[in-house]
């Protein structure tokens, strides 16, 4: 079994992992410094369900010492990585598939569910299969209004949605030594939508420049073996990628912006732990430039966290999207997984930044979901249909 | 919609991942049934298996959780359990009494939490030509399983995976357990 440097529990899954931590006899957790507690999913509580299990969770807070971040920080996987809570060189687990977003920083990171989560707080260690790893090495610059989610939208419908079962991606080469700690986020975010264990990429000064202030460590090196054996290698240049859209109802459904362009649209989601982060948000403001939604889309913006939300209303981003028309609401999942808001009726088409679109995902199984980058969102929000970004 | 639903405490539930397998009543869907189609997101606050049973695959096929009988199984193409880490899945099948989950290929974390609660998932690499409504016998120990009268091959589960599956599920076997061999990194 593998040690365990952090493990986070949220209000969806924490509930079944704190009651199955009781059943197997758990009275205290391993480390309660290691554990992050917070609530993002049904936030603020939408039922009175989801009342009570905020209540449960926070009981359990209080009785194991775990520093609770409760409804106020923001989605799960960027309040991890924001607060310090993993690190490069950690192995870290989350009850929520999305956890492999932390190897942007270097960390193992991956996904479980409640029962290996109740088994994580007893005894702070898993058992794991040491996974393979994929090398995805990405060259190239990307074209104006072109970023990190075409990418790995792109990555995505190349690998299949099971096409890194068990295994990790790696996510290497200058396109990204040069990504920002945003764009990073992004890729590895997005890994478990080809099966993968964990995304990752090798701790650099980006990933030190943004540990600065957020955890006390010296940068140490930390980089694949130099005869490390790879599962298999895959190549990707970005200079001549489009922007990016996967349809209904598969992640690994890529196609260029031109081939739907003109699809209607009912709803445009501008958040989650995928692209909820300034970068996001600026890139959308700027494909926005003085211009307004248009009146025939709702267009909901929500910031990952109160420090993605707070950059963003000092660069002045929120009063724009306010006064062009969108819904930006307080940090929280929104209409990602269909729970809290933002729901679909039979027959509507939603476009999203996030990471899933799966038939229902986002309300009735008679509705559409469609993924893309945030410039892509803010163009077709601009135009009420699927519109390239390139093109307003 | 969420008024009159009770959250209520999962109770301890035991079940023997060494089921009565013989004549089960294949449900069969096709490849990529991400947990979403499983249980929807709205009904996550629910954490009891019976009353998650009632939402199994709403939306995606009702007639499942009104006509499943204990002991049918779930029958999948490739990349069974894709997506969402959320245990209610396998909880949603098992309060809808299946106890079995036969597939060509499982998502790493559904094949996780599958065990972990007590619900088998078995690989059978052609599970692909199973009909719906066929009767399934599964011989585990032989290796193979039985459906509409033909024998299809079925994969070994990982030797560490079979002792959490003998204890009963992974809260069986990690009661008793004061603390468990850590590797070093």
């Amino acid at each position: 079994m593998a040690p365990l440097d952090g493990a986070m529990i949220h209000d969806i899954t924490g509930p079944l992992a704190i009651q199955k931590f009781y059943e197997m006899g758990g009275s205290r957790v391993f480390d309660p410094g290691r554990v992050i507690m917070l609530f993002d999913h049904q936030i603020p509580a939408d039922s009175i369900e989801a009342a009570t299990n905020h209540v449960y969770m926070r009981k359990f807070a209080a009785e194991q010492d775990i520093l609770n971040y409760d409804i106020n920080e923001g989605v799960c996987h960027q309040v991890t990585v924001e607060k310090g809570r993993a690190a490069p060189g950690e192995i870290v687990v989350g009850a929520d598939s999305h956890t492999c977003m932390y190897g942007a920083v270097g960390a193992f990171a991956t996904g479980i569910g409640s029962t290996d989560m109740g088994f994580a707080l007893k005894f702070g260690a898993l058992y794991f299969r040491v996974p393979e790893t994929i090398r995805a090495e990405v060259t190239g610059k990307f074209q104006k209004r072109v970023g990190p989610k075409d990418l790995i939208l792109s990555i995505a419908a190349d690998i299949g949605a099971d096409g890194a079962t068990y295994k990790a991606i790696q996510f290497t080469g200058k396109t990204i030594s040069k990504m920002d700690m945003a764009g990073r986020m992004t890729l590895c975010n997005m890994a478990i939508e080809m099966g993968a264990k964990a995304g990752i990429v090798a701790p650099d000064t980006v990933t030190w420049e943004y540990m600065k202030g957020r955890r006390k460590m010296k940068p140490f090196e930390l980089e694949s073996d130099p005869d490390a054996t790879f599962a298999e290698t895959r190549s990707y240049s970005v200079s001549s990628l489009e922007p990016q859209v996967a349809v209904p109802h598969n992640v690994d459904t890529g196609v260029p912006v031109s081939t739907v362009a003109g699809t209607h649209v009912d709803q445009v989601f501008i958040g989650s732990c995928t692209n909820g982060r300034f970068e996001d948000l600026a890139v959308a403001a700027e494909v926005l430039g003085k211009k307004k939604f248009s009146r025939k889309v709702r267009v909901i913006i929500i910031p990952a966290s109160r420090d993605e939300y707070l950059k963003t209303l000092k660069a002045g981003l929120i009063e724009k999207f306010v006064k062009a028309g969108a819904l930006v609401e307080a940090p929280c999942c929104g209409p990602c997984m269909g729970g809290a808001f933002g729901l679909l009726a039979p027959g509507e088409v939603s476009l999203s930044t996030s990471n899933r679109n799966f038939r229902g995902r986002q309300g009735s199984t008679d509705g559409k979901v469609y993924l893309c980058s945030p410039a892509t969102a803010a163009a077709s929000a601009m135009k009420g249909e699927i519109t390239d970004p390139r093109e307003v | 919609m969420m008024a009159g639903r009770k959250s209520v405490p999962v109770k301890s539930v035991v079940v023997s991942l060494r089921p009565v397998t013989t004549n089960m009543r294949a449900w069969k869907f096709g490849d990529d049934i991400d947990t979403d189609a499983i249980i929807p997101g709205r009904f996550l606050t629910i954490n009891n298996p019976d009353e998650l049973a009632k939402h199994a695959f709403e939306g995606t096929r009702d007639e499942f959780a009104k006509n499943v009988k204990e002991g049918d199984v779930v029958v999948g193409g490739r990349n069974f359990g894709c997506g969402s880490s959320r245990e209610h899945a396998p909880l949603a099948l098992m309060g809808a009494g299946v106890k079995v989950v036969v597939a060509r290929s499982f998502a790493r974390i559904f094949f996780r939490n599958s065990i972990n609660v007590g619900v088998l998932p078995v690989v059978c690499p052609e599970a692909d030509t199973i009909a719906d409504g066929a009767k399934v016998t599964l011989k585990i120990r032989e290796g193979y399983l039985e459906a509409g009268g033909k024998k299809y091959g079925i994969e070994p589960v990982p030797e560490f995976m079979q002792g959490i599956i003998d204890a009963g599920g992974l809260v069986e076997y990690a009661k008793n357990l004061k603390e468990v061999p850590v590797c070093t990194k």
